[in-house]
């Protein structure tokens, strides 16, 4: 059963434009974010997907300003946090929040949950301590989590399921409209996960909130995402509605990625992998299509003309000179 | 199963003393492995799989107490001496990790570390050995095996260190292999790439493989026979399909259905399986999963329920309220 969403409206809440991110690594330079463009509406869940090193989580970052971008701009309800500094960024952010991939070791091992989760709420001048519990108390029932319980309580004495839950709370407490999940899930058991994806959708509804939900796993981005962005050595292959990526993907990496899904099913004989060898090093990326070292369809084309995100169906956009579709 | 059997693992429990007190890791565990078979362990973190591994190979923890028996063609690896079992390992039973990197060993070169596994085990001279070595990185698959062996496990990737791993595990063909979450550690597309590889060469060498996975998808393709792991104990044991058509086990049942699954529509909701599992320091009287379990009833939680055969052989499960029986019907 489909859950009820807010119908995304078409107002675009984030907007980046030609970022580029690069790290200075021993002399040389990584580049870990090249020239990515992309929209999230109001209300809509983007999922962003690739595999490790392909500067997804850098992305994240520099959405929310912890990482400095080289270049490009990025729009937050029409206003470039690129340019802001100071209190202003930091106002900013209380609107946008983050959570990430380990739940334990981003809780403060000191410190009780009832202060972890208050701390935000100090931070933005919630200065009437009873207001704050309050706060605190009612983001907590809204995780499933018993508040009398597990207020005075320390991050060790929670499995990782339920760090992820306070994690969540500490992301909710202000009331923002937007939150990055970077990896929420990857590091808890199945039977864990699946409570963890129910629950941010919940809170999703709940909030009203906009999501961009950063993971490797394709089934659980498709099981979240209105539309899905795959990244591949810092560059976007591929941008659409998610049932209509999945069902015919355009880019051959979106492709690749999707056929090395292991299905739980006896009968969907495992396809033999193709022989396409191992992503290059950010240091030094291909010329042209980055993908093109691993792409059955590559030609002279690829190495010499880096190609554009351009539409291959009705809001589907993909970034190759030989898209399948 | 047709194959005459290679492994046979009979009542195996497994203690750790805790300072929380004593933790059952592996609750009297029997399985067979025929030779050339492939099994699938699956079950999530702490359910035991790894301790019951460990337990195949003799490497636990020293405080670790195991009882039963390891039956390896014959030979019961618990009573066997140190020295014996030190020649068995490598030659007719080897391990694959899931961390490559903390499996080999950074300071020596991969070369190195080929060659010494082949002259400890089939006393071939340097020369014959370092042939070998080439021959066995090109099977696995790493282009230029010859540079290869000049070089440091941090100057490959993932992927190759994991393959380098496999071809140690494979140097001496041995009987077994046991490969403990070969490919957690690994992207998806290299995920594949490592799962064929051992499918492969499992194929060409006749050999027995158990992989070790907390992912339903990785064995649903590739092992001949299933074994889901709870709290220590195998609660269903099938052979694949019946497994995945006719599970009985309700923890089966769920596992499988919290799985998302790329064929469903965006936004549909989990069937999650509540609350988490039991801690092992505190046994729980009845069916371990009976706190979690939407059929569970009576006695279950007053008895634990034995993994028996039923209806079909082969397929064993341990519930009082099966699926698709008359005692599930009921509950």
């Amino acid at each position: 059963m489909p859950q009820v969403q807010p119908a995304p409206s078409r107002e675009p809440l984030l907007t980046v434009e030609n970022l580029v991110v690069e790290y200075a690594v021993g002399g040389k330079t990584i580049h870990a974010v090249s020239d990515v463009s992309f929209q999230v509406v109001r209300g809509e869940t983007l999922g962003l997907v690739g595999e490790s090193g392909c500067g997804k989580s850098t992305l994240g970052r520099a959405v929310l300003q912890l990482r400095q971008a080289v270049s490009g701009r990025v729009l937050f309800d029409g206003q470039d946090l690129t340019s802001m500094r100071g209190d202003t960024l930091r106002r900013m952010r209380q609107r946008v929040q983050l959570i990430f991939q380990d739940p334990i070791a981003s809780l403060n091992p000191r410190r009780r949950i009832g202060d972890i989760i208050a701390e935000p709420l100090v931070i933005s001048g919630v200065k009437d301590a009873k207001k704050r519990q309050q706060l605190v108390h009612d983001v907590l029932s809204a995780v499933g989590l018993d508040p009398s319980l597990v207020m005075g309580r320390l991050p060790h004495e929670f499995s990782g399921g339920q760090c992820q839950r306070i994690c969540i709370a500490r992301a909710l407490v202000l009331n923002p409209e937007f939150i990055i999940c970077d990896e929420p899930v990857s590091a808890l058991d199945v039977s864990i996960r699946a409570q963890i994806l129910n629950l941010l959708e919940e809170m999703k509804a709940r909030y009203g909130l906009t999501l961009l939900f950063i993971a490797h796993d394709l089934a659980v981005v498709k099981a979240v995402s209105d539309r899905v962005a795959v990244m591949y050595l810092g560059r976007l292959c591929e941008v659409g509605p998610s049932e209509q990526v999945f069902a015919q993907p355009a880019h051959p990496y979106t492709a690749l990625l999707i056929e090395a899904i292991p299905v739980p099913d006896p009968d969907v004989r495992p396809a033999e992998s193709v022989a396409v060898g191992e992503p290059p090093s950010p240091i030094s990326p291909p010329s042209g299509c980055r993908f093109r070292t691993r792409c059955p369809r590559a030609d002279e084309r690829c190495s010499d003309e880096v190609p554009e995100l351009r539409a291959v169906a009705p809001d589907q956009f993909a970034a190759c000179h030989h898209p399948l579709i | 199963m047709t194959e005459p059997v290679l492994l046979s693992v009979e009542g195996v429990a497994v203690d750790l003393p805790t300072p929380r007190g004593n933790l059952r890791a592996v609750d009297q565990v029997d399985l067979k492995v025929g030779a050339g078979q492939t099994l699938g362990i699956v079950g999530e973190s702490g359910c035991g799989k790894t301790m019951l591994s460990r337990a195949i190979l003799q490497l636990l923890p020293r405080k670790a107490k195991l009882s039963g028996r390891v039956m390896l063609d014959g030979q019961d690896l618990v009573q066997l001496a140190p020295e014996r079992l030190r020649k068995l390992r490598g030659r007719s039973l080897a391990v694959v990790f899931q961390d490559p990197m903390t499996s080999l060993n950074p300071v020596l070169t991969i070369g190195t570390q080929l060659i010494e596994t082949l002259q400890e085990h089939l006393e071939l001279d340097v020369s014959a050995a370092r042939k070998r070595s080439v021959e066995l990185l090109a099977a696995v698959g790493i282009p230029a095996p010859e540079q290869r062996l000049m070089q440091y496990p941090h100057q490959l990737s993932g992927g190759m260190r994991q393959r380098v791993a496999i071809a140690i595990a494979l140097s001496c063909e041995p009987k077994l292999l046991i490969a403990d979450e070969p490919t957690t550690a690994l992207d998806v597309t290299i995920q594949a790439q490592i799962l064929d590889l051992l499918a492969r060469e499992q194929r060409r060498r006749h050999m027995a493989m158990i992989i070790i996975t907390h992912d339903l998808g990785v064995v649903a393709g590739r092992t001949d026979e299933v074994a889901v792991m709870y709290a220590g104990r195998v609660v269903e044991r099938a052979p694949t399909p019946a497994l995945f058509k006719k599970m009985r086990m309700p923890y089966t049942e769920a596992l499988l259905a919290a799985i998302p699954k790329l064929d469903a529509a965006p936004h549909t909701v989990l069937p999650a399986i509540s609350g988490r599992p039991p801690d092992p320091t505190r046994p729980i009287k009845g069916c371990s999963f009976s706190p979690r379990c939407r059929y569970a009833a009576g006695e279950c939680f007053r008895e634990k329920p034995l993994l028996a055969e039923a209806e079909q052989p082969d397929h064993q499960y341990a519930c009082f309220h099966p699926i698709g029986t008359a005692a599930g019907v009921e509950a």
